[in-house]
C-alpha cells in the first residue's frame, strides 16, 4: 500500500504541473486585464496604467510570468492580488471558514437526510415513500440553485421577514445571539446547497442500495433470522456505500471551490465568490492560487478516494 | 450664447433677479455642468449658498446606531490614491477628507478647510496663478497627531511623484503647493487657472498623512499597511476590513464638526449584483442605503412600492451616446485598424450623420428602458428637462431622415436597404453587455431599418470591453466597429477632461498603444482652436463661452449622438436622510448623514 500511495503522489507532481501551465496559458491568452476599471477614467493618463502594467509584469512574455510564478510557488509565495495588493493566501484563508462553514454544513446535511432516505426507498421500491422521494430527488435536481435561492429569499425575507437575505461573515453579536443570528443568515444558503445535493445523492444511493438488496447473501441473511434492521444496517448499507464512499470522497473537493452561484445571491463570501470576481477582474494570481489549491485537492482526494475503497472492500488490492 | 448673454445672467443672480438654481439649471441645458456654473458665480462675487434642502438636525454626536450599506461593487482597496473606480473612493470617504467637496448643485463646501478661497477674502489671486488655502485649525488624525499644512504638501508630492503611479497623477501634476504656515498652504499654478478647485477637491483630492505615508511615497507605495488600515481625519474610524466583502468603521469621537457624526458605527457589505442590492434596501430595508443601482426602471419602482425605501436620482454629468467612428474600422493600415489617417467610407458623409441622429428614439429610449434613470439629450455634456437650449434639440423624426437620405443619393434597393455608388448603407453597432444597452440596440436597429439602414448588432462581455490591453481589438477604445454605445463618466466637475476627448491630437491609435481619449477619432480644427483658447482662458465666463460654443460644434457636426443623460442612481431607506452628490462621492458629506426617528 505505501508503494502505491508513493507511486500515485509521484504521478501526481506532473499532472499538477501540468495543470498549473494550462491554467496560465488559458489566463495569459483570455482578453481583459486588471485594469479596465482605469481605463474608462478620463482623469489617468496612459503612463500611469502603463507603468502599472509594467510594475505587476504584464508585459513580460507569458512563459516568463508563469516561470517567475512557479519560482515563487516553490518557495511559498503566492503573490499578492493585483486588485487589493493583499496577499493571496490571506485572502483564501479570510474566505476559507465561511465556505467550509455554509457548504460543509450543507453536504453534511444532504448526506443525512439522503442516506436514510435513499435505503427506506430502495429497501421498499415502488411504494409511496419511493414513488414521494424520487419525485422530490428530481425537483431538487432539476431546479438551479439560482431559481431556488430566489425564490426562498422571496418567501422568507420579502414576504415573511422571517431570514435576513445577506450573510455577513462578521456578525456583531456575542455569544447566544451570535449563535442565533448565524443560524438565521446560513439557513437558506445551506438549504438551498443542501436540497440540490441532497436530491442527486438520494438517486445515488437508491440505486447502490438496489444493486445489493437482492442479491444472494441478504436473502441468506434474512433466512438466518436476522431481524430487518440488522439486514438492513449491516449487510445491505455497508456493502452498498463502498461506491459511495468514493463518490462522497470526490465530492470533498468542491466544498472547497464553494458553491458560486449560490454565495453570488446570498452574497456569502466564500472561496466561489472570490474565484468569480477575481476572475472577473483578471486578477491572475488570485485565480491561479486558487484554482491550484482546487486542482491539489482533487488529486489529493482522488488517491484518499482509491485508498479508502480499497480498504472498505477486502475483494481490492492496492499496490 | 454669447459672452454679454452669461455676465448679464451672472449679474442678474448677483443683484437678486435670477434665482442661483435657475441660472444653474440654464447653463446645464447650454452644455455647462453645475460645478461650473457654481464657479462662474463665486468668480463674480456671488456669494456661495449653503446646500439649503438639506438640513442637519441631530443635536448631539452618536446616538444613531449602525449604518449598514451594501455596495453591489464590492471596495477592494482603502488607498483613496489607487481606487481604480467610484467605489474604492466612496469607501475611502468614510476615513479620509479633502479640503472641500461639490455638493449636489455644484456649490463648494468646506470640509477641512476653514473657509472657501475666493476674490474677496484674497484666497484666489487676481491673475489665477495661486489659491491660498485656510485649514480648520481642530482637526487631528485619528491616531491623534493633529492636522496641518505639512499633510496637505506631503499629499501633493506622493500624489505628483510618477513613481507612486496614483490615478490621480493628473490633479497633482501642474501645481506647485508651499506650506505658508502650520494652516496655510499656497497653490501655485503653471498658468492661469480659473478652475483652480481641483487639488485636494472632491472624489480626487482627498488628503493622506505624512507621518504614516512618509516612507512609502514613491515606488514602494502599494506596499504601505496603511493602504488597507486607513488612518485619517473623517467621522468614522478604522475597524476591520475583507478585501470585496465587508468593511466596518467605528465613530470618531474627535471628529471637528460639531454634533457630528450620528452614527455610532458603519458597515459597508460587498458584493452579488444590483437588482438584489435594490431590493435589499428598497423592499426588505435590511440595508439603509445601496449606490449605483444599474437597474431598469421598471424594476425600480416595483420594489419602491412597499414604501420601506425610495430610489433616489442624482444629476451627475455622465452620458450615455453612441460615438460614430470617423475613421476606416474594417481597412488595415500597418496592422492596425480604425487608424487615425483613414476616413470612413460611410459616415464621413454629413447626410447619414444626420439621418442617424434624427433615426435615435431617445425619448422612447428613456420612456421605456431607462426611466428616471436616463433623461434623453441632445447636448454632450448636460441638459435637464426644463431648459432646453433652441439650438441643440433632439428630435425622432423618420420621414426627416428618408428625406435626408434621398436627397444625399442614397436609394434604396431591391432589399430595402440604402446604396451609393454601390456601396451598401451597413453597419455594425457594439456594446457591452448590459441588458438596457441591449434593449436601445434593439430600439435603434428597429428603426435604422425602416430608414433603409442594416444595422448589424454586436455585444461585448464588461470585463473585455472596458479592458485596457493593448493586444485585444474587442476594447471600446480600439472601436473597430461603425458604431458604439458607450457611458462618458464624468469624475470631476472641470469639463475640460469630458472635452478633451475630441481633440485630434488625442486619437487613440497604435501608437500611444489606444489610450487616447479621442477614440472617435474625430478630427475639427475649430474644435481644437476652441479647446486651446479655453485651456489658457482666465475669464470663467469667456471660458464657459468656449465650451458651450465646444458642444455646439460636437452636436452639429454629429461627432456623436448623445442619447441619454444618466443621472447616477442609489437606493436609500425609508428613514435616513443623506445629501448626496452626483459631482462628488455620494459618500462625500458622510458626517452629515442621519436617521430620522
Amino acid at each position: 500500500m505505501f508503494n502505491f500511495v508513493l507511486r500515485r503522489l509521484l504521478i501526481a507532481i506532473p499532472s499538477l504541473l501540468g495543470i498549473s501551465a494550462i491554467l496560465y496559458c488559458i489566463l495569459a491568452v483570455a482578453p481583459g486585464d486588471p485594469f479596465g476599471d482605469l481605463a474608462t477614467n478620463p482623469a489617468v493618463p496612459a503612463e500611469v496604467i502603463a507603468s502599472l502594467r509594467a510594475k505587476f509584469g504584464l508585459d513580460d512574455p507569458p512563459w516568463l510570468r508563469y516561470a517567475h510564478w512557479l519560482l515563487a510557488m516553490f518557495q511559498g509565495d503566492w503573490g499578492y492580488s493585483f486588485v487589493s495588493r493583499v496577499e493571496v493566501g490571506h485572502l483564501i484563508l479570510q474566505r476559507l471558514p465561511t465556505t467550509l462553514f455554509v457548504v460543509g454544513i450543507s453536504q453534511v446535511l444532504a448526506m443525512a437526510v439522503a442516506l436514510p432516505v435513499g435505503v427506506y426507498a430502495a429497501v421498499r421500491p415502488y411504494s409511496l415513500f419511493d414513488h414521494l422521494a424520487s419525485a422530490m430527488a428530481f425537483v431538487g435536481f432539476s431546479l438551479p440553485t439560482f431559481f431556488t435561492g430566489v425564490l426562498l429569499i422571496m418567501l422568507f425575507s420579502i414576504q415573511l421577514g422571517w431570514l435576513p437575505l445577506v450573510y455577513q461573515a462578521d456578525l456583531p453579536e456575542t455569544g447566544w445571539a451570535w449563535f442565533a443570528a448565524q443560524i438565521r443568515q446560513s439557513l437558506m444558503p445551506i438549504m438551498v446547497l443542501a436540497l440540490f445535493q441532497c436530491a442527486s445523492w438520494t438517486r445515488y444511493i437508491r440505486s447502490a442500495v438496489l444493486d445489493v438488496a437482492y442479491l444472494d447473501y441478504v436473502t441468506t441473511a434474512r433466512a438466518k433470522g436476522l431481524g430487518e434492521f440488522k439486514v438492513v444496517l449491516r449487510h445491505i448499507v455497508r456493502n452498498s456505500l463502498i461506491p459511495v464512499i468514493t463518490l462522497v470522497a470526490l465530492q470533498i473537493p468542491a466544498i472547497f471551490g464553494g458553491a458560486i452561484v449560490t454565495e453570488q445571491i446570498f452574497r456569502v463570501p466564500g472561496i466561489g465568490s472570490l474565484l468569480i470576481s477575481s476572475i472577473l477582474a483578471n486578477d491572475t494570481p488570485v485565480v491561479m492560487a486558487v484554482t491550484f489549491v482546487f486542482a491539489c485537492l482533487v488529486v489529493g482526494f482522488n488517491i484518499l478516494a482509491d485508498l479508502a475503497y480499497g480498504w472498505v472492500d477486502p475483494r481490492i488490492k492496492n499496490d | 450664447m454669447r459672452e454679454s448673454n452669461l455676465r448679464h445672467m451672472i449679474r442678474d443672480v448677483k443683484e437678486g433677479r435670477l434665482g442661483r438654481r435657475e441660472f444653474v439649471a440654464r447653463m446645464a441645458a447650454l452644455g455647462i455642468a453645475a460645478p461650473m456654473a457654481g464657479t462662474l458665480l463665486m468668480h463674480a462675487g456671488v456669494a456661495t449658498a449653503q446646500s439649503s434642502s438639506f438640513q442637519y438636525k441631530p443635536t448631539k454626536r452618536g446616538g444613531g446606531g449602525v449604518l449598514k450599506m451594501l455596495f453591489w461593487q464590492a471596495p477592494t482597496l482603502l488607498n483613496p490614491h489607487f481606487a481604480a473606480g467610484t467605489k474604492d473612493q466612496e469607501a475611502c470617504r468614510l476615513f479620509y477628507e479633502p479640503l472641500a467637496g461639490w455638493d449636489a448643485e455644484g456649490n463648494l463646501r468646506a470640509i477641512l478647510a476653514s473657509e472657501i478661497p475666493s476674490n474677496e477674502n484674497g484666497g484666489v489671486s487676481k491673475d489665477g496663478l495661486s489659491v491660498i488655502w485656510k485649514l480648520k485649525s481642530n482637526v487631528t488624525w485619528h491616531d491623534g497627531r493633529r492636522f496641518s499644512a505639512d499633510d496637505c504638501v506631503f499629499t501633493w508630492r506622493y500624489c505628483s511623484d510618477p513613481a507612486t503611479t496614483a490615478v490621480n497623477i493628473t490633479t497633482f501634476q501642474g501645481v506647485k503647493v508651499e506650506k505658508v504656515d502650520d494652516l496655510t498652504i499656497r497653490v501655485s499654478f503653471a498658468r492661469p487657472t480659473p478652475f483652480w478647485a481641483d487639488a485636494f477637491v472632491g472624489a480626487r483630492g482627498v488628503i493622506l498623512p505624512k507621518h504614516i505615508f512618509e516612507p512609502y511615497i514613491g515606488a514602494p507605495a502599494r506596499d504601505a499597511g496603511a493602504n488597507g488600515k486607513p488612518v485619517g481625519t473623517g467621522p468614522y474610524k478604522f475597524t476591520s476590513f475583507k478585501p470585496g466583502d465587508f468593511l466596518s468603521a467605528a465613530i470618531n469621537p474627535n471628529y471637528h464638526a460639531p454634533n457630528r457624526p450620528h452614527f455610532d458605527s458603519v458597515e459597508i457589505k460587498g458584493g452579488g449584483d444590483a437588482v438584489s442590492a435594490a431590493r435589499a434596501v428598497l423592499q426588505a430595508a435590511e440595508y439603509d442605503f445601496a449606490p449605483n443601482l444599474q437597474v431598469e426602471d421598471e424594476i425600480l419602482r416595483k420594489l419602491e412600492e412597499g414604501g420601506k425605501g425610495r430610489a433616489e436620482f442624482i444629476e451627475s454629468g455622465n452620458i450615455e451616446f453612441i460615438a460614430i467612428q470617423h475613421a476606416d474600422p474594417f481597412t488595415d493600415v500597418d496592422g492596425e485598424r480604425s487608424h487615425p489617417n483613414t476616413r470612413h467610407p460611410i459616415l464621413s458623409d454629413k447626410a447619414v450623420r444626420d439621418a442617424l441622429n434624427l433615426l435615435v428614439d431617445r425619448g422612447a429610449i428613456e420612456k421605456y428602458i431607462y426611466g428616471r434613470a436616463g433623461l434623453a439629450t441632445a447636448n454632450f455634456i448636460n441638459n435637464p428637462k426644463r431648459f432646453r437650449s433652441q439650438k441643440t434639440k433632439w428630435e425622432f423624426n423618420l420621414a426627416a431622415a428618408n428625406k435626408v437620405l434621398d436627397a444625399a443619393g442614397w436609394t434604396r434597393g431591391a432589399d430595402g436597404v440604402r446604396t451609393k455608388g454601390g456601396r451598401k448603407l451597413q453597419l455594425t453597432l457594439q456594446t457591452s453587455i448590459n441588458a438596457p444597452r441591449q434593449k436601445a440596440q434593439a430600439v435603434v436597429k428597429q428603426a435604422f431599418q425602416k430608414a433603409g439602414i442594416a444595422l448589424d448588432l454586436k455585444q461585448i462581455a464588461a470585463s473585455v470591453f472596458f479592458s485596457t490591453d493593448p493586444g485585444n481589438g474587442d476594447t471600446y477604445q480600439h472601436f473597430y466597429s461603425d458604431l458604439e454605445m458607450i457611458q462618458a463618466t464624468v469624475n470631476g466637475p472641470d469639463p475640460a477632461l469630458l472635452t478633451s476627448q475630441f481633440c485630434s491630437w488625442a486619437m487613440a491609435s497604435k501608437s500611444n498603444r489606444w489610450q487616447g481619449r479621442n477614440i472617435t477619432r474625430w478630427k475639427s480644427e475649430a474644435y481644437d482652436r476652441a479647446f486651446d483658447a479655453a485651456q489658457q482662458e482666465i475669464d470663467p465666463v469667456k471660458r464657459a463661452e468656449l465650451f458651450i460654443r465646444m458642444n455646439e460644434l460636437v452636436v452639429e457636426d454629429v461627432a456623436v449622438i448623445p442619447v441619454v443623460y444618466r443621472p447616477s442612481t442609489a437606493g436609500v431607506r425609508a428613514d435616513l436622510r443623506a445629501p448626496l452628490s452626483g459631482w462628488d462621492n455620494n459618500l462625500w458629506l458622510i458626517s452629515d448623514w442621519y436617521r430620522e426617528v
